[in-house]
């Protein structure tokens, strides 16, 4: 393996301008490969060159595997970053590159298919010996009972063909234990022809810590934890690295049982481990790990003054880390707002336009990843997600009272953003205490546009 | 200089000279070279010894009136349907699907589009006579890209 020098970037908008960030600092050439709603957008700007690769829908440009290859090698690169979303855990892009001699900054086809599909990556985490949410498939109402002393009460009886949310019943008590379960069966082999179910407990206070992992193959490193509770709707608002509110033993556990996992498939390249934290019984269980660079890497990067992305190049190079995990120190505490271009008081529809002002106050501990600029379309094709502040503070406190300043004097104008909703939940005294689980922003939502409206 | 020899440095200069670059900037080692139409050929050994960067290319479009072989020139753009590899004919050594001069109906068949080794006719789209042919064969085209101009019936 030697030297990168040429990066074909396959992805658009704020992390496309943040691998363009890295290369520039690194000397390596970039093509940003856009569609045609992107020609005019700050990474098309940055990058060394730009190709077009299609219409703007992402289905015609952005998801064309064999238009990447093509562009990659007609633009002579040697290497193809696929970000985040799109075709980054592509197994179909992995193996092109492969075939075509261009490096794929990322992990290899066979730990894609590993983690790739959430069965498989519990059973390689149950080999490793990594907690799962405690469950398993039961055949009859006698088998049912006895598993149901492990899994415990509220759970969830689901149809093993069921699926997107369907075959599901939640049964709280035990004594409603075996009138459900007929009917789940009954009722699986009705709507899916298949009547098998299987049991799992049903974590009723969750929240969403996952581990960053670092792997050349050789050396599996992590570099903490970031927690995702704050959601709507399963997608994440506010990050924060590291977890408030965990004792070390636990955060110790967790990092070690995301390495393991790691390790146990032999992952390469860089990955996030995603666990479910069960609050009242203080225990993690395996939900899956994803097999690229993350939205809220930045977090990480704030807490550790590592550059992932840097770090990711490398390992694609073949070159060993440069690291040990002693080495590896986390200072401070860091938190990171998705500002998305949509209408917080209507449904939170996305509010595509052109911004017409754009601007963030330049303070200390504070970091912008956007692809915005004055005049900036915000077009309808792809998420809403316009930028992210990151705040970094010696203490949480210090962070969240960055982070608020930031939220104040940043001035977007053209698009609806949801700014107002961030500066509540970093104002409110819930998430200030800190430890918020899962349910924690569709309990805040309504009261908050009550308000406004009110206002 | 580390290996380039004086007819070497003859071909790139043919190379560049048929083709529609104007400018040429190659760097091999520790020896750098800039080409640049209607100027000289400027030859540096650079001191360090940096990576070797591959040669970074600028392609300006070539004037229309050196190019094209109609006196009428200008028409409409006929832009690629596709980010893929232009070739003008069916298969090296064959003729082109057509050249200027050439009148074409809406269907005909004005060049081949190839994305990883699967091959893309791309149809004129307009009745008319070509007049220009813009994008060069065998070269990267991007979607949106010029490939031909034809003049509208």
């Amino acid at each position: 393996m030697s030297a990168i020098k040429r990066i074909f970037v396959a992805n658009r908008g704020e992390i496309a301008v943040r691998v363009i960030r890295t290369c520039r600092e690194l000397g390596i050439e970039t093509v940003l490969g856009v569609s045609e709603a992107d020609r005019d957008t700050l990474g098309a700007k940055l990058a060394t060159r730009v190709v077009c690769l299609g219409p703007a829908r992402a289905t015609e440009s952005y998801l064309k595997v064999d238009t990447v290859i093509e562009a990659a090698k007609g633009t002579g690169c040697d290497a193809v970053h696929p970000g985040y979303g799109f075709l980054s855990e592509n197994k179909a892009l992995a193996e092109a590159c492969a075939e075509n001699d261009l490096v794929f900054i990322g992990p290899d086809p066979a730990n894609l298919e590993a983690v790739g599909d959430k069965l498989t990556a519990r059973g390689h985490a149950e080999a490793a010996h990594v907690p799962l949410v405690p469950g398993g498939s039961v055949k009859t109402l006698e088998e049912a009972k006895e598993l149901a002393v492990e899994v415990g009460f509220p759970m969830l009886i689901k149809a093993v063909a069921g699926g997107g949310g369907r075959g599901m019943k939640r049964v709280d008590r035990p004594q409603d234990l075996p009138g459900l379960f007929d009917l789940a069966v009954s009722e699986a082999a009705a709507a899916f022809g298949d009547g098998r179910v299987y049991l799992e407990r049903f974590v009723t206070v969750g929240r969403h810590v996952e581990v960053q992992i670092l792997s050349d193959g050789e050396t599996v490193l992590h570099v903490g934890e970031r927690d995702c509770s704050v959601q709507r709707r399963f997608q994440k608002v506010v990050e924060e690295a590291p977890a408030p509110r965990l004792s070390e033993g636990f955060r110790r556990s967790l990092c070690e049982a995301a390495v393991k996992f790691a390790r146990h498939i032999g992952y390469k390249s860089l990955g996030t481990v995603e666990f479910l934290v069960d609050v009242e019984r203080e225990e993690f269980y395996f939900l899956e790990m994803n097999a690229r660079i993350q939205v809220e890497h930045p977090v990480t990067e704030a807490i550790s003054g590592l550059d992932l992305v840097a770090l990711q190049i490398g390992i694609a190079e073949g070159a060993p880390l440069a690291l040990a995990q002693e080495e590896i120190r986390v200072r401070g505490h860091a938190i990171e707002c998705r500002i998305n271009a949509e209408d917080v008081f209507d449904d939170f529809h996305p509010s595509p336009g052109r911004v017409t002002q754009v601007w963030f106050p330049a303070l200390p501990g504070l970091r912008v990843d956007t692809h915005m600029q004055p005049g900036a379309m915000v077009s309808p094709y792809y998420d809403s997600m316009i930028a992210k502040l990151i705040a970094w503070g010696e203490t949480r406190e210090a962070a969240l009272d960055t982070m608020q300043r930031a939220l104040s004097a940043c001035a977007l104008e053209g698009v609806k953003t949801n700014v107002a909703l961030h500066a509540a939940i970093v104002g409110d005294p819930d998430f200030r205490e800190g430890g918020v689980d899962t349910n924690y922003l569709a309990g805040l939502l309504p009261g908050l546009i009550t308000e406004e409206d009110a206002a | 200089m580390s290996g380039l020899t004086r007819s070497d440095i003859d071909d790139i200069i043919r190379l560049v000279e048929a083709s529609n670059f104007d400018e040429l900037r190659l760097e091999m080692g520790d020896v750098k070279i800039e080409l640049r139409r209607g100027g000289g050929v400027t030859m540096q050994d650079v001191p360090q010894a940096p990576v070797a960067a591959p040669a970074a290319v600028k392609q300006e479009a070539a004037p229309a009136a050196a190019k094209s072989e109609t006196p009428a020139g200008g028409g409409k753009d006929v832009p690629s349907p596709l980010l893929g590899t232009f070739y003008h004919a069916p298969k090296p050594g064959a003729d082109p699907f057509v050249k200027p001069g050439d009148e074409v109906k809406t269907d005909t068949v004005i060049g081949i589009i190839e994305v990883m080794k699967l091959m893309n006719s791309v149809p004129a789209g307009i009745d008319g006579i070509v007049t220009e042919m813009v994008a060069p064969n065998g070269e990267l085209v991007e979607h949106g890209e010029t490939l031909i101009r034809i003049k509208p019936l």
